[in-house]
């Protein structure tokens, strides 16, 4: 809560001014503003290739700044964002590498016919910017909420999906997905959010990061409060000796078979949290893996119900939904009790069938 | 910067052009296609017309049938576009993709395709959907999803616009096709812009599947819209070959409507004017019935 309050007033300061900021020990470090950092990796990827379109969609933002610097690569499409689409499958198709910007919901459901047909039917190299993932723009309200946003992307198939969990790596997300020859999808929150404690190894796109490495169970996480999340609960359940392997799942098409495999293999289970519901998201990703080559239970830790019948910060909305550090250690505490049990006493059918969960 | 010339048939997809010294990735992207046979031939307007009529109804022939009524009244301005002002670089954005048939007759006769790739219309193994493929030679986008080809023709108008080239963009719209939201979307932007060399040509037979597209929901008057929206607006007798040619000059200062007056179904007496025309599966009596009129009929203001 308090670090989402934080994120909302520090929103519009710079990816450094936020980064060097004075904090006091209560709160947390804060990661750039997202669109901040995606903005400062885009202006040099323009600078030093002049395919790179930026397409607006009236966002806010853009307009005085990369306009500012490059206005002959810069065309406002208006509020529109079908054509946004559309347009860019256009550009795209002579050359240039358009960038085109709206939010994760619009991008995904009011577009979603013309991303899918014209954009990555005709597999050209348009890369989405989607911003306000999740409930980052919490008080927004229900409109603005993008829920289902990568389940689409997914669905689409041939469509690059990256969601970077830590702020300090969107730029480094940003220039890889450049250098891909087809679509990419760029889901990116609303504000700052805390920068997750521990090492940070690089972004390599399409390898999940191993934060933590355990033994007991896995934790496989996508987006910046998902991260936390995993990251605290894995803390906690040490704290009763569990050892947790903690897997960020940043890209999830192509999907890193081996290393959620690897990640996996052998654990009492995977807990999967991310700030989506749980239909067609990364759950459903990484049990498409681990289902198929593991015999090892899984819960989804994800969005459920509908948000947004009062205001509420993004935390603690997620937490209203089910999606907290809370939930993470229970479910992980669920699967290693299901195992436990089974190692004590083999259920028979009869037993498992009322055995509580 | 300066355009290159292209080289290939008429309304060849252009080549890439890549400002920057590295390898364009969208360059992987643009079909490529071989000349066309006959390229040199100098192609006749009316007699390409007439053969997309033949071809349209031997499609409506085979096991699946074809949209044959949309695909007949856009026969003429098809023939003009490809036999005669698509220049080499310029574009052609089929938006009404439901009138494959037509424009797969034209490419064929431009030697895109062999002409025998017809016969397997709509059939297990063919690459001829229903709605073209943006992998077939020629085809530079899917289209068939109603609403999309202008947009499309936008951006790629846009990306002239941007390099300063003069390579042109030529996009049919059905008509019934303009209630899709996204049109006017695509218009707007064009409008704003000023696109030149920008030609959306509609195909304004007045029928959709379910009736007259005045009394479904109505689009008059549809000159005003485009000009309202800042477009030039030419209406003409969508069968008239010398009209057209007239008509379909792009202009410098911004985009350009043909509200092409057509006949739904036109060449085919017993298809003209007929909601049931839209979509036809023709036994083969039939067939010749429509390939005897076509015949005496060809060519000719409405």
């Amino acid at each position: 809560m308090t670090a989402t309050r934080t994120a909302e007033q520090t929103a519009t300061q710079t990816a450094e001014q936020t980064v060097s900021g004075t904090v006091d020990e209560q709160q947390p470090v804060l990661g750039p503003d997202p669109r901040t950092a995606y903005r400062e990796a885009l202006l040099e990827l323009a600078a030093a290739d002049p395919r790179v379109i930026c397409l607006d969609s009236d966002t806010g933002g853009l307009e005085d700044t990369f306009a500012k610097q490059f206005p002959e690569q810069y065309v406002n499409i208006g509020i529109a964002e079908a054509n946004l689409m559309t347009v860019a499958a256009g550009l795209a198709s002579r050359g240039f590498i358009p960038y085109v910007h709206t939010m994760a919901t619009f991008a995904t459901m009011r577009a979603a016919e013309f991303l899918k047909l014209d954009v990555v039917g005709n597999r050209l190299p348009v890369r989405v910017i989607a911003t306000h993932g999740g409930l980052s723009a919490a008080h927004f309200g229900t409109t603005h909420f993008a829920l289902e946003d990568l389940a689409v992307a997914r669905a689409l198939a041939e469509l690059a999906v990256v969601v970077p969990g830590d702020g300090r790596q969107i730029g480094a997300a940003t220039r890889q997905l450049h250098e891909l020859p087809g679509p990419a999808y760029l889901r990116l929150g609303r504000s700052a959010t805390p920068v997750p404690p521990g090492a940070a190894p690089d972004l390599r796109l399409g390898h999940a990061r191993v934060l933590r490495d355990g033994t007991d169970v896995t934790v496989v996480a996508t987006g910046p409060l998902p991260l936390l999340f995993a990251l605290e609960a894995a803390e906690e359940l040490a704290g009763d000796g569990v050892s947790a392997q903690v897997l960020e799942l940043h890209t999830l098409h192509p999907l890193d078979r081996d290393g959620l495999l690897a990640g996996c293999r052998g654990r009492a289970g995977v807990v999967t949290v991310e700030e989506h519901r749980p239909q067609g998201g990364m759950g459903d990703a990484v049990a498409e893996v681990v289902s198929a080559e593991l015999a090892v239970p899984m819960r989804r830790v994800a969005v459920r119900g509908t948000p947004g019948g009062r205001v509420a910060s993004q935390r603690d909305a997620l937490a209203a939904h089910g999606v907290s550090t809370a939930d993470v250690v229970e479910s992980a505490r669920q699967l290693l009790a299901r195992t436990h049990e089974k190692h004590q006493r083999p259920a028979s059918h009869g037993a498992a069938a009322t055995r509580t969960r | 910067m300066a355009v290159p010339t292209t080289t290939g048939p008429p309304h060849s997809p252009a080549a890439t052009l890549a400002p920057a010294a590295r390898t364009s990735a969208a360059s992987d992207q643009t079909p490529e296609t071989p000349p066309a046979a006959g390229a040199d031939t100098a192609l006749d307007a009316a007699a390409m017309a007439t053969r997309i009529r033949q071809d349209v109804i031997r499609m409506a022939g085979g096991p699946e049938g074809a949209h044959a009524g949309g695909s007949l009244s856009c026969a003429d301005v098809m023939a003009v576009l490809h036999a005669e002002l698509l220049r080499p670089g310029d574009s052609f954005v089929l938006s009404k993709g439901h009138a494959a048939p037509a424009l797969y007759s034209a490419l064929s006769q431009l030697g895109r395709f062999p002409a025998d790739e017809l016969d397997g219309y709509a059939q297990p193994g063919s690459r001829l959907f229903g709605h073209p493929r943006y992998d077939l030679p020629g085809v530079e986008f899917a289209t068939g999803s109603l609403g999309h080809g202008i947009g499309l023709s936008v951006g790629l108008a846009l990306a002239e616009q941007l390099r300063g080239g003069d390579r042109c963009v030529y996009t049919i719209l059905g008509d019934g096709e303009l209630q899709e939201g996204s049109v006017w979307e695509a218009a707007l932007l064009a409008g704003h812009r000023a696109l030149p060399g920008l030609v959306a040509v509609v195909d304004r037979n007045g029928l959709q599947i379910t009736g007259g597209t005045e009394d479904t929901v109505g689009l008059e008057p549809l000159d005003a819209k485009f000009v309202a929206f800042g477009w030039q607006a030419r209406t003409v007798d969508g069968h008239d070959l010398p009209a057209l040619r007239d008509a379909l000059r792009p202009s410098p200062d911004g985009p350009v409507v043909v509200i092409a007056k057509t006949v739904k179904g036109r060449g085919v007496p017993f298809l003209e004017q007929r909601v049931a025309g839209h979509y036809a599966k023709l036994k083969p009596a039939l067939v010749q019935r429509a390939l005897a009129a076509i015949g005496r009929s060809a060519g000719g203001p409405s």
